[in-house]
């Protein structure tokens, strides 16, 4: 019954939020740090923080190539301009009657060294990132780290959900937290397609409230019908009040609120998770309470 | 036109928050300024100011339509398509485009010698202009749910200031991938935003690490000083970057941000602060051969 139990038991759960920095990242970790044997996977890859707090043992390191950027040969280039006439992207342009290629608008399709009659382009590959694994005090961590500047952090988060997922078969471990990215674009949508739960964490502020509302539209757009968690919920208690309304308007579920505390701060510069620094504060106590709801809804 | 990028690689560190208070603060000393929310995916800067919608105008790309009839299931287009968009089984006769994969770049309209494909535009979002109480232009940029990436809005939006203010304010995406790079990549000068935390650290390192890639002069902003540690001063010195500005945690000011007022408009000591970033930035940066 090992397999069936597994299959059984098992769940993905995404913590995402819209707004950048409500508070994904340390929620994330003390729901990682109250389990025995989790698997965290850090999908915010453009920002990847969390192995900052668990020192992960790196056990896998895997190259990452996140797409290809078109350069020209100068020496065989005849300056014929073919390729900026077919160039989408704005990429190609004119430079002291010479044809460059801007590495950053580049968007690697291809097209340009397909169509060039003097075979003057050539692509490269953006070999720069990498994922990687490894074990921390309680379980295992994927993280991807995206080269700064390097594109398709999409593609990098489902790699690192697939590798996850692998570590997840080969320990039977039940649960996967993936940290997720700002926003409501690529890396979040690959961090949500396909899990058993999504989180937002918002806060009571005017952009908390925007932004939870585009990242659940996001979400549902995805087939998944998120939860709530208020963070900071007493920095302005009619925002909290309105957001609580549209989540009970919207039917969606306030998973559960928490007031601002400084301790997190102080928990995170010592390296450790709140519930870890502090197990019997109001913050830990109330985290707690809402994990074991999250396990139990299952 | 200046233009100054407010970025962080770190989400919520206060790019909002800063780029709005410096835009009041420009217009409120009479320097014509425009205000451009470059956060395509989470816009809102806006919803700081009275203003009224000026026009909307829709950013779209192209995406492939296949005529069956012409199709001669050739499969060129699959193998010309890098973003795998089209699904293709040629014993069986299906061919399909999956438009969410796709980028627009045209390729298999290129490889199709058949005459078997043609396109048709689909929308990313919207580029609205917005005009404030003293006609002074915000724009923003804002995809539709369920667009993967917000680039072409963003780069839409930076293309529609109009050039008759003397200085752009461009709130930059988080991150460091494509969203962060369109946008500070147009920028003359950029103000990275971060708190004095490891994550804020972190990420701060690595968006200096693009900006100095991309050759651009840049400063920090440590918000939330007091909170967290002085790893971020100590780097700062170290490393001889610019420290613009320090705004101590403050609950006071965390609350007037969630409801939308502006610090600088409460408390003229937060103006001052603010003229003096601008201050700093043009007494390194004002001489640069920028286009007016």
């Amino acid at each position: 019954m090992r397999y069936l139990k597994q299959f059984l038991q098992k769940m993905e759960i995404a913590i995402i939020s819209g707004k950048g920095g409500t508070g994904k990242s340390s929620i994330c970790a003390a729901f990682a740090t109250l389990s025995k044997n989790v698997i965290v996977a850090d999908c915010d890859v453009d920002s990847a923080n969390l192995y900052l707090l668990f020192n992960p043992a790196q056990e896998e390191k895997e190259v990452f190539i996140s797409g290809y950027k078109a350069v020209i040969i100068a020496s065989k280039c005849t300056n014929c301009k073919i390729c900026m006439e077919y160039c989408r992207f704005d990429a190609i342009f004119l430079k002291d009657d010479e044809v460059k290629i801007s590495k950053i608008a580049c968007d690697g399709c291809f097209l340009c060294s397909r169509i060039c009659p003097e075979n003057a382009i050539k692509m490269v590959r953006e070999n720069k990132s990498y994922m990687y694994s490894g074990s921390f005090r309680n379980g295992k961590m994927v993280y991807g780290r995206l080269a700064p500047g390097e594109e398709n952090s999409g593609k990098l988060v489902n790699m690192v959900r697939q590798k996850a997922k692998e570590i997840q078969k080969t320990n039977g471990i039940e649960h996967i937290i993936l940290d997720g990215p700002p926003g409501i674009g690529c890396p979040v949508i690959s961090t949500i397609t396909g899990v058993d739960k999504v989180l937002i964490v918002t806060e009571p502020t005017i952009s908390g409230l925007n932004d939870l509302v585009r990242v659940t539209g996001t979400v549902i757009k995805s087939d998944r019908k998120p939860s709530v968690i208020i963070n900071k919920c007493d920095l302005n208690s009619s925002m909290t009040n309105k957001i609580l309304e549209w989540c009970d308007k919207n039917e969606i579920q306030a998973e559960g609120m928490l007031p601002f505390d400084s301790e997190i701060v102080e928990s995170m510069l010592q390296g450790k998770s709140i519930t870890e620094y502090d197990p019997a504060c109001g913050s830990s106590k109330k985290i707690r309470k809402i994990w074991d709801k999250i396990l139990n809804d299952k | 036109m200046f233009k100054i990028a407010i970025a962080s690689g770190k989400g919520g560190t206060g790019k909002t928050f800063i780029a709005t208070n410096l835009f009041y603060t420009l217009l409120k000393n009479l320097i014509n300024a425009v205000l451009v929310d470059c956060d395509a995916e989470a816009p809102d800067a806006v919803a700081f100011f009275k203003v009224r919608q000026f026009n909307i105008t829709e950013v779209t790309q192209l995406i492939p339509v296949i005529n069956k009839r012409n199709c001669t299931f050739c499969s060129k287009c699959h193998e010309y398509c890098n973003y795998n968009s089209i699904f293709i089984l040629p014993p069986v006769k299906i061919i399909q485009v999956i438009e969410d994969l796709c980028h627009g770049c045209g390729a298999c309209s290129v490889a199709c010698e058949f005459n078997a494909i043609s396109e048709k535009p689909v929308s990313l979002g919207h580029i609205t202009k917005y005009l404030n109480v003293s006609n002074h232009f915000l724009i923003e940029a804002r995809t539709n749910i369920g667009v993967m990436s917000p680039a072409k809005v963003i780069k839409a939006a930076i293309r529609a200031i109009d050039n008759d203010a003397d200085i752009a304010l461009l709130d930059s995406p988080p991150g460091t991938s494509c969203p962060f790079i369109h946008t500070v990549s147009t920028a003359d000068y950029i103000i990275l935003v971060t708190e004095p935390t490891p994550f804020g650290l972190s990420d701060m390192k690595q968006s200096i690490e693009v900006l100095q890639n991309l050759n651009k002069p840049f400063g920090v902003i440590i918000n939330r000083a007091g909170l967290g540690n002085r790893q971020v001063h100590k780097y700062l010195l170290d490393k001889d970057i610019d420290l613009l500005l320090e705004i101590p945690f403050s609950k006071d000011i965390a609350c007037l941000y969630s409801k939308g007022m502006l610090a600088a408009e409460k408390d003229t000591s937060f103006e001052g602060q603010m003229l003096e970033v601008f201050e700093t930035i043009f007494a390194k940066n004002g001489n640069s051969n920028y286009q007016r």
